[in-house]
């Protein structure tokens, strides 16, 4: 038994001997996890200390959330019906126009930055290049800005979404136009038809369901933008939930999310039918 | 034979009819929609036409006055670009910024992590669980980081922590929902392997669903993190931290110069940080291929 043992245990210091990483990491290995995981822990002590947040603090801020929340309930409408459905109704309107209007602006825009309609690779690489910083800032942000230039109201609201859309609506179209079939674009060509023949008969058709199934999806997504937007004084019903909480009508804050979140839900399935109905799939 | 023709004619004429009838109706629905949320909005075009210049003006201002001859400058030179990005609090603002994505996105994910299993209809124990979790996640993501921050302003106090929580919290729902349809997709037979050899459920999830999963969740949490680090450098206009609270003060007591140089730094720290994690997302995804 304990020749049998003996063997069994040479054995698997010679299979250990022939293959150490099949018995787990090896020194060097092990040794730089530990140091990663101390790094790691390290650097979240850190970030702790420096944004101040202890046990206590966390404590206290969950006792008043919890404070906040039963507050919440019931959810009430308030007395002020009508300006919240007029936020609601801002803040949907807000969405469609700035989406359309960028919907409708991007197509020249897209046109631009697609790499086989403009050849020169400067123009669409600068192109390209100013699509990404527009996208690099966030729609509050222009919110704010436009805000301060014409004023409060969902008009500021209506120019940052459509600023903070084109940008991303241009570039989703110059992807779809670069992926489109360059053989009907050829075949219009070869019978004599324009460039600009080319590209109504021979592109159109084949990237015009992409383009209307993503500015459906912008749309929806900036249905959701338009509900903060308020936040920063750009109209709709974001407005009405931050003057809500400064004075703490927490039942009332709660039946707005509420009635957003319900909004939000509807808008999609009514955005995912329109797009099924217009692109068949 | 052309009686045949003109019956074909006829037929083809009648369906243009009949799809030109419904594009013209559609896109008079379209002007009716778009007609009633200008009046909503109070978009005419009288008013964009009033506000354009105004708009034109404002941004005009914020370009920063650089003259070429003392573009090079040290930052005491009028005209260098030195000058324009003289406030060094504002770089510390933007690294403050990085982290609290960083640390937001971290939690947020450490929630989804231990959340997306219960959550995914081929590893939850019974359809209740699955629905209450999913449920749950679904209701965290949809309400927007910025009314969470609101709130976390109130109970946590003006600062960091109440953005951290406010963007981890919509990570956790967010990602949560991505983690558990990676998590649907899965392999399914070497959890059976583990299961038959006597492992309990949470060793077959540790030893033979996450080591499938890993690489995709990485990918999917850097691209939050990306998506986070817009979040943050807006959560500040609340009153949450990071370089959005600088952003609204410089905003609001219109310092052109420093708005343009605040700006700049945002947009250039997201595209940096975009490219360095798509980098890192292609290593991950192209390892496990």
């Amino acid at each position: 038994m304990t020749s049998a043992r003996g063997a069994h245990d040479s054995d698997i210091a010679a299979y250990r001997a022939r293959m150490p990483r099949a018995f787990g990491p090896t020194p060097l290995a092990r040794a730089l996890r530990w140091i990663g995981a101390a790094l790691f822990v390290a650097w979240l002590a850190l970030l702790c200390r420096w944004f101040d947040i202890t046990p206590a603090r966390l404590e206290r801020g969950l006792s008043g959330l919890w404070v906040i929340l039963r507050l919440m309930i019931p959810p009430s409408p308030g007395d002020q019906w009508a300006d919240i459905l007029r936020g609601l109704g801002e803040s949907v309107a807000m969405a469609f126009l700035g989406t359309t209007l960028a919907a409708v602006v991007a197509i020249p825009l897209g046109l631009l930055g697609a790499r086989n309609v403009v050849v020169n690779a400067l123009a669409h690489f600068s192109v390209r290049r100013v699509f990404d910083g527009f996208r690099g800032m966030d729609q509050l942000i222009w919110a704010l800005a436009f805000v301060r230039a014409v004023g409060l109201g969902p008009l500021a609201g209506v120019l940052a979404l459509f600023t903070a859309e084109v940008a991303v609506l241009a570039k989703l179209y110059a992807e779809a136009i670069e992926n489109a079939d360059p053989k009907q674009r050829e075949g219009i060509e070869a019978a004599g038809g324009s460039r600009l023949l080319a590209i109504r008969f021979g592109l159109l058709p084949q990237v015009l369901p992409v383009m209307l199934a993503q500015a459906l999806y912008a749309f929806e997504s900036n249905v959701r933008s338009a509900a903060i937007l308020g936040v920063v004084g750009a109209g709709g019903i974001g407005l009405q939930i931050a003057e809500r909480i400064k004075v703490r009508y927490w039942d009332q804050v709660a039946f707005i999310i509420l009635l957003i979140l319900v909004s939000v839900a509807l808008i999609d399935w009514a955005s995912g039918k329109v797009r099924r109905r217009l692109i068949g799939s | 034979m052309s009686a045949a023709t003109a019956g074909l004619e006829a037929a083809f004429l009648r369906r243009a009819g009949s799809r030109r009838l419904a594009t013209v109706a559609g896109f008079a629905l379209l002007g009716a929609a778009l007609l009633a949320s200008a009046w909503v909005s109070e978009a005419w075009p009288s008013s964009i036409a009033a506000g354009l210049p105004r708009v034109g003006e404002y941004f005009g201002k914020l370009v920063p006055d650089l003259r070429w001859d003392a573009l090079l400058a040290g930052p005491r030179t009028e005209g260098s670009i030195a000058f324009w990005f003289y406030r060094l609090d504002s770089w510390l603002l933007l690294f403050e910024t990085s982290q609290m994505a960083a640390l937001a996105t971290l939690g947020g994910g450490a929630v989804a992590l231990l959340c997306c299993f219960p959550a995914a209809a081929n590893l939850a124990s019974n359809r209740v669980v699955y629905t209450v979790f999913r449920r749950a996640l679904e209701l965290l993501r949809t309400v927007p980081d910025i009314v969470y921050a609101l709130i976390f302003v109130w109970a946590f106090g003006i600062g960091p922590l109440a953005g951290i929580l406010a963007i981890a919290i919509h990570t956790a729902g967010a990602l949560g929902k991505l983690f558990a349809e990676v998590v649907e997709n899965a392999d399914l037979r070497p959890l059976d392997g583990v299961r038959a050899a006597g492992g309990t459920w949470a060793q077959g999830v540790r030893y033979a669903i996450l080591p499938q999963v890993l690489p995709n969740f990485l990918s999917y949490a850097l691209l939050r993190f990306e998506i986070n680090v817009r979040g943050a450098s807006v959560i500040g206009f609340v009153g949450a931290g990071g370089i959005g609270q600088e952003l609204y003060t410089v905003i609001s007591f219109n310092y052109y110069q420093e708005i343009s140089a605040i700006l700049v730094l945002i947009v250039l720290a997201v595209s940096l940080i975009d490219l360095a994690s798509e980098r890192v997302r292609h290593a991950v995804i192209g390892r496990e291929s």
